[in-house]
């Protein structure tokens, strides 16, 4: 469901939520030739982090219309990463990509304006928000049959590697992975810059290539339908007690303990 | 759809001439995505409340900046007096200040409209630092206005390349308003002129690398303050200048505020700005363009009371409902409502008048008499409601009050404002055949 690109040496990263790259590279990377990397970074236009999701009174999914976007701050996370590449001489180009409404080109220019070289907008129309499905990047990875490294917070080259420190529920991992690769960014792989004007004003003459997902013979059809949408249950209060023997007393009451 | 979100090299051209043409208005809920408007972006139907994407950019980041950056150092910076290098060098670096230098200087070449929406957002996290901002804006417009190539690359140029700050040097201690009774001369002395005086209330003159300071060249008691005041850049290294102590005033503590004594300062005649006599025109022009972003930081003000004062009354609660639920406090946050609106509407119109190259004197005091009443109301109704909290220097409304209160009286007091309107109203009527 991906579009293909051209044989290059590409390396991406990408979000951790369901946005997603691909990374396609000639192997026998050397030294130079790692240099000769492009990055292909996905961003995602969803409802900005700040404001407080609604469900639609039909339960059909939540409210979108004249709500705040911007772009994923994963996405950001994804783009500062390829930026900091780029600033270390690993990579040549970076291009930003994104499938999405016509709206989506906003957060196109803002990856532009971040560092980008050129963008590639998808045209998707319909519902697209960030569902936190935590798919895209490892069912591209699968597709393409390429190594893929998640939840990325720490990502440095090796030789022709790719050594990267991972969080997972017990700490950290480390894996190396080979090129082409698939990365997915976490909140602490690094600290998104801010997009400066003048380079904000210098993301305008960036080209932005439009396609349409036909153009790659890819069906969109859904396979999946959602049913409903619903808020998560009210928190219930909490009790205040005076101490501890309390506390295990009621515990002990309610059967938790 | 909205093919203007890729332009053509030309659609971009045509695009960026127009952009002076957009006023927007900015509802409590957020904009949503400018895919209603077509092609041009006024339609063709006149006027336009549309940003353009880029816009739309610049704004966000500004945002972003101030909260990020300024509303967390702003209550230290207000408590202790401390020139906030940091943060301006961050607005430096980002490219939120000196944004009218122009191209050739290295600067962005900014129209006033975006450089007032850059302004009303950093001003929303503190007035000081944004002041501290904006006084660079004001001592370069002279030079901007006035300066030849030489001067604008010397003196343009070095703000481009580090993180410098100027100042605009008129007001003395015994002249404010009248601008024409300064008293600080500048006697020619073979190709040089040696100045002495004294100016006050200088923002920035603790700091400035250099000053734009305006002097009487005329001996003259007769001549007319059009042909009497020369202005000169002033290196703040030339020997006999000397800022006094930084001056603790009431509010917008953050920024550098200081007496500035002249004393036989040589100052080489390539240093007179536009020409001899010219300086008082230069001087007042530069308000034209300055007065627009004062009004816009007061917007600013008004809106961060408004928002404070919006969360408060949702949170306290009094006689069994939130305040918010009592008429009395609902009314006055309608009433801080349709004031900030006010407020940019009327910024808005004045920046997009100058933009258009034309006069815009009658605009641009309008919008700052009535923004400055207005930031003082709103501050002092977020006050209001905050109750006895508002009172408290650990609650941030309190210190808008204190930074609300220049508004009324620097970039030209509300009674000069007034006197500028009431003349320009009068000077229209006598021309028109009732």
């Amino acid at each position: 469901m991906w579009p293909i690109f051209d044989y290059g040496r590409f390396v991406s990263i990408i979000s951790s939520s369901d946005v997603y790259g691909v990374v396609w590279m000639r192997s026998l990377a050397q030294l130079h030739k790692m240099a000769n990397l492009r990055v292909l970074v996905g961003v995602k236009r969803v409802i900005d982090y700040a404001v407080k999701i609604r469900v639609k009174p039909d339960n059909s999914g939540v409210v979108t219309d004249g709500v705040k976007h911007s772009m994923n701050p994963f996405c950001e996370i994804a783009m500062e990463e390829a930026v900091r590449l780029k600033e270390k001489k690993l990579a040549k180009e970076i291009i930003a990509v994104s499938c999405g409404p016509a709206q989506a080109q906003e957060t196109i220019r803002t990856a532009l304006a971040m560092g980008a070289d050129r963008g590639i907008h998808v045209e998707v129309t319909g519902k697209s928000i960030d569902g936190d499905n935590n798919q895209t990047g490892q069912m591209t990875a699968a597709l393409l049959d390429w190594p893929q490294a998640t939840f990325a917070s720490e990502v440095t080259k090796e030789n022709d590697h790719l050594k990267v420190v991972r969080e997972i529920d017990g700490g950290l991992e480390t894996v190396k992975v080979t090129l082409p690769a698939v990365i997915t960014a976490d909140l602490r792989l690094n600290e998104p810059r801010y997009a400066t004007l003048p380079n904000i004003m210098k993301a305008k003459k960036k080209k932005i290539a439009k396609h349409k997902a036909a153009d790659f013979g890819v069906d969109l059809t859904p396979t999946l339908e959602v049913v409903g949408v619903e808020d998560p249950p009210v928190r219930q209060a909490g009790q205040k007690v005076e101490s501890t023997e309390e506390l295990v007393a009621k515990l002990k009451d309610s059967g938790v303990v | 759809m909205a093919s203007r979100l890729i332009p053509s090299a030309g659609q971009y051209l045509r695009l960026a001439s127009r952009l002076r043409q957009h006023v927007r208005t900015k509802a409590t809920a957020p904009s949503p995505a400018a895919t209603t408007s077509e092609g041009a972006p006024s339609g063709g139907r006149g006027y336009s409340f549309e940003l353009t994407d880029e816009q739309r950019e610049f704004q966000d980041l500004a945002r972003k900046f101030a909260r990020e950056e300024i509303i967390p150092v702003a209550p230290h910076h207000d408590k202790t007096g401390e020139y906030p290098v940091p943060v301006l060098k961050k607005a430096w670096e980002l490219g939120l200040m000196n944004g009218h230098i122009p191209a050739d200087c290295g600067g962005m070449d900014l129209g006033i409209f975006d450089t007032c929406m850059i302004t009303e957002e950093l001003a929303y996290g503190c007035t000081g630092i944004q002041t501290a901002i904006e006084a660079n804006s004001l001592g370069q417009m002279p030079v901007i206005i006035a300066g030849n190539a030489e001067q604008k690359k010397k003196y343009l140029g070095r703000m481009t390349e580090e993180p410098l700050m100027c100042a605009y040097g008129v007001t003395e201690p015994g002249a404010g308003s009248d601008v024409a009774g300064i008293k600080t001369k500048a006697v020619k002395k073979g190709d040089e002129y040696i100045l002495n005086g004294q100016k006050m209330w200088i923002t920035n003159g603790g700091h400035a690398n250099w000053y734009f300071v305006l002097a009487r060249t005329s001996d003259d008691p007769k001549m007319p303050a059009g042909k009497a005041f020369t202005g000169f850049i002033v290196d703040r290294d030339w020997e006999g200048v000397t800022p006094g102590r930084k001056e603790w005033n009431m509010g917008q503590r953050a920024s550098d505020t200081r007496g500035i004594t002249f004393e036989d300062v040589r100052v080489p005649a390539e240093n007179v700005l536009g020409a001899e006599g010219v300086g008082f025109k230069i001087a007042m022009g530069a308000f034209d363009k300055t007065r627009p972003p004062v009004a816009a930081g007061a917007t600013g003000l008004a809106q961060r009371a408004l928002d404070e004062a919006t969360k408060y009354s949702l949170e306290r609660k009094t006689m069994g409902k939130y305040i918010a639920e009592h008429q009395a406090v609902a009314f006055m946050l309608a009433e801080m409502a349709i004031m900030v609106e006010t407020s940019r509407l009327l910024t808005q119109r004045s920046a997009w008048e100058i933009d258009q190259g034309r006069r815009n004197t009658y605009f641009a005091s309008i919008a700052k008499a009535y923004a400055g009443d207005a930031a003082n109301k709103c501050a002092t109704d977020a006050v209001q409601i905050f109750g006895g909290n508002g009172f408290n220097s650990d609650y941030p409304v309190e210190k808008l009050m204190r930074d609300a209160k220049i508004y009324q009286i620097y970039e030209g007091t509300a009674q000069i404002q007034r006197l500028i309107i009431s003349r320009e109203l009068l000077a229209k009527a006598k021309q028109t055949q009732w």
